[in-house]
């Protein structure tokens, strides 16, 4: 496995320029996660419009990652519904394990990719000692949905 | 320059070409220390301290004799004073609530430092609550030492116990510990050193050293894992509770009360890491069949250079001394632009091991300012090439983040 594979030019993208970084002003569900072993933080703020993400912030700090995972993970789930939102991170789980994910033939430039940007991810899959960096953001976006 | 290549072949873990630079983290065990043990649970193996048949006097002689190879090796004057525990943590746990919840009260003071592992930290946080004492640290100065003068200032009757690493696992800042020890003493206080950096390392006397106890873990200075060592001067032992009851450990025993054995199988409840303590004998022998001031020398030339050379890749900062003056082998770093953990991913890739991380110092990452650094640590069996290695994967870091 190529480094290229881990480290695709989307992810080093969303890892230095993060999208929907920083803090909402009045959001309506929030939720913070640490991995305590590495030490990556991240924090989510969501408002919502007729049941649907009208608005994500995401801060912290921590590797490429788990810091380019909750930036791609932002962009996909604006305007979506929560329902919506839990089907992406069943697929995105999905595509991180090592069982199911070898069988999604999973290709980001393919026409209708449902995880868009995300699926640069896959590669992770390889480095099982990363896959808790990319899973971080939708852990804590979950625990947001739930408060 | 010190030569130990040829001791690369003792390590079978070694032997794929692996640059392995995270001894720090634990080392790798030498085919001596493996066919120690081995050849001891073949052949001699039995519980310790119980049985009156043949095995369990070998058995208990083995044990015995392990910590008293030990004692010889640390300069304790008397082999009692060694005592066997699951690892330098358990080692320094053991002094927090066996003598720390005996000794402490409202209104005095433990003093740790900036700079400490978790291990030699949070216990102190634990027993300070538990105590109603206060928990105050010796600070580090901007080049990475602990600030001595600080330290004179925060000294006084109130001081009970000073808690200090003898070699930080991050920066390799080896702190003054007779220094430390003497102000601590001429208050009164105990020392306690946490030596899991520093015995591996260095030549050891714990005499000179002046401690009250030191605790360090085999599996750092080519041993097994399971096993460690708290060391206590006598007197410092005879004021410390133990901080398990079991089997092993007691004179007698009736439905409500018991009396403690003797030092130190009183701090030893249950069955001990027998195995562990003839592999950690095998370790020691190994490492005086070097020598421990060549192992420190062979160090401290590694450090040497790979400060020099790692200083030139760019976006590098060295997070430590920038030389070689009371410090160990031990290299924290980080790059611009390239977090730790995808150092280390990317230097796996070219087969050098490097640990990536706060390295269980949680609070010194917030004194740097730094989320996380990588770190390499050297042993005996590191060379040149593994700083070649290292050096080339933290340009190839650099290039593919784009840092110039």
């Amino acid at each position: 496995m190529a480094l290229e594979d881990l480290y695709r030019e989307v992810i080093l993208d969303h890892y230095r320029n993060p999208r929907n970084k920083g803090h909402l002003d009045e959001p309506q569900a929030t939720a913070q996660g640490v991995n305590p072993l590495c030490g990556d933080e991240i924090s989510i703020e969501l408002t919502f419009e007729d049941d649907k993400v009208s608005g994500v912030a995401v801060a912290g700090q921590g590797c490429s990652i788990s810091q380019s995972s909750a930036s791609m993970m932002t962009e996909a789930i604006k305007g979506k519904s929560r329902q919506e939102i839990e089907e992406l991170a069943t697929k995105f789980r999905a595509m991180m394990s090592l069982d199911e994910g070898e069988d999604l033939n999973l290709d980001p430039d393919r026409p209708g990719s449902v995880l868009g940007d995300l699926e640069a991810l896959q590669g992770v899959r390889q480095y099982p000692v990363r896959i808790k960096c990319a899973s971080l953001g939708w852990n804590v976006l979950l625990e947001a949905l739930e408060n | 320059m010190i030569d130990l290549s040829h001791l690369k072949s003792d390590f079978p873990v070694l032997s794929d070409g692996v640059h392995f630079l995270d001894s720090g983290a634990s080392s790798q065990k030498p085919i001596p220390v493996l066919d120690a043990m081995d050849k001891f649970a073949r052949t001699s193996y039995a519980n310790v301290h119980r049985g009156a048949y043949k095995l369990s006097v070998a058995s208990t002689n083995a044990y015995e004799a392990a910590r008293a190879r030990i004692a010889e090796f640390i300069g304790a004057t008397d082999s009692r004073e060694v005592i066997f525990t699951r690892g330098a943590t358990t080692a320094l746990n053991m002094v927090a609530f066996g003598w720390g919840l005996e000794h402490l009260r409202e209104g005095d003071i433990i003093l740790s430092t900036e700079i400490e592992h978790h291990a030699n930290l949070v216990p102190w946080q634990m027993v300070a609550k538990r105590t109603g004492a206060t928990l105050d640290h010796i600070p580090m100065t901007d080049d990475f030492r602990l600030d001595l003068d600080a330290y004179e200032q925060k000294l006084g009757p109130r001081v009970k116990i000073v808690a200090v690493t003898g070699m930080s696992n991050v920066l390799g800042t080896m702190p003054p510990v007779r220094k430390i020890a003497d102000m601590a003493h001429a208050y009164g206080a105990r020392v306690v050193v946490d030596a899991a950096q520093l015995v591996p390392h260095s030549p050891v006397n714990v005499v000179d050293l002046g401690a009250d106890f030191l605790a360090f873990s085999s599996h750092k200075m080519l041993g097994p894992t399971g096993i460690g060592v708290l060391w206590g001067r006598m007197d410092a032992l005879e004021e410390t509770e133990p901080f398990e009851g079991g089997g092993e450990m007691i004179s007698d025993v009736t439905l409500h009360d018991a009396t403690w054995a003797e030092i130190p199988e009183r701090f030893e409840a249950g069955t001990p890491p027998i195995i562990e303590a003839v592999g950690l004998h095998a370790a020691v022998d190994y490492l005086d069949s070097i020598g421990m001031d060549k192992i420190l020398e062979h160090d401290m030339e590694l450090t040497e250079i790979a400060l020099k050379r790692l200083g030139d890749v760019p976006g590098v900062s060295i997070q430590g001394p920038p030389d070689t003056v009371d410090r160990g082998g031990v290299i924290s770093m980080t790059i611009d632009g390239v977090h730790a953990h995808d150092v280390s991913t990317i230097l796996d890739e070219s087969g050098v091991s490097v640990r990536a991380g706060h390295h269980c110092a949680k609070p010194l990452m917030r004194r740097m300012g730094v989320a996380a650094t990588a770190r390499a640590s050297f042993y005996v069996y590191n060379t040149p090439d593994d700083i070649d290695a290292l050096e080339a994967g933290l340009r190839k870091a650099g290039d593919l983040f784009g840092v110039s």
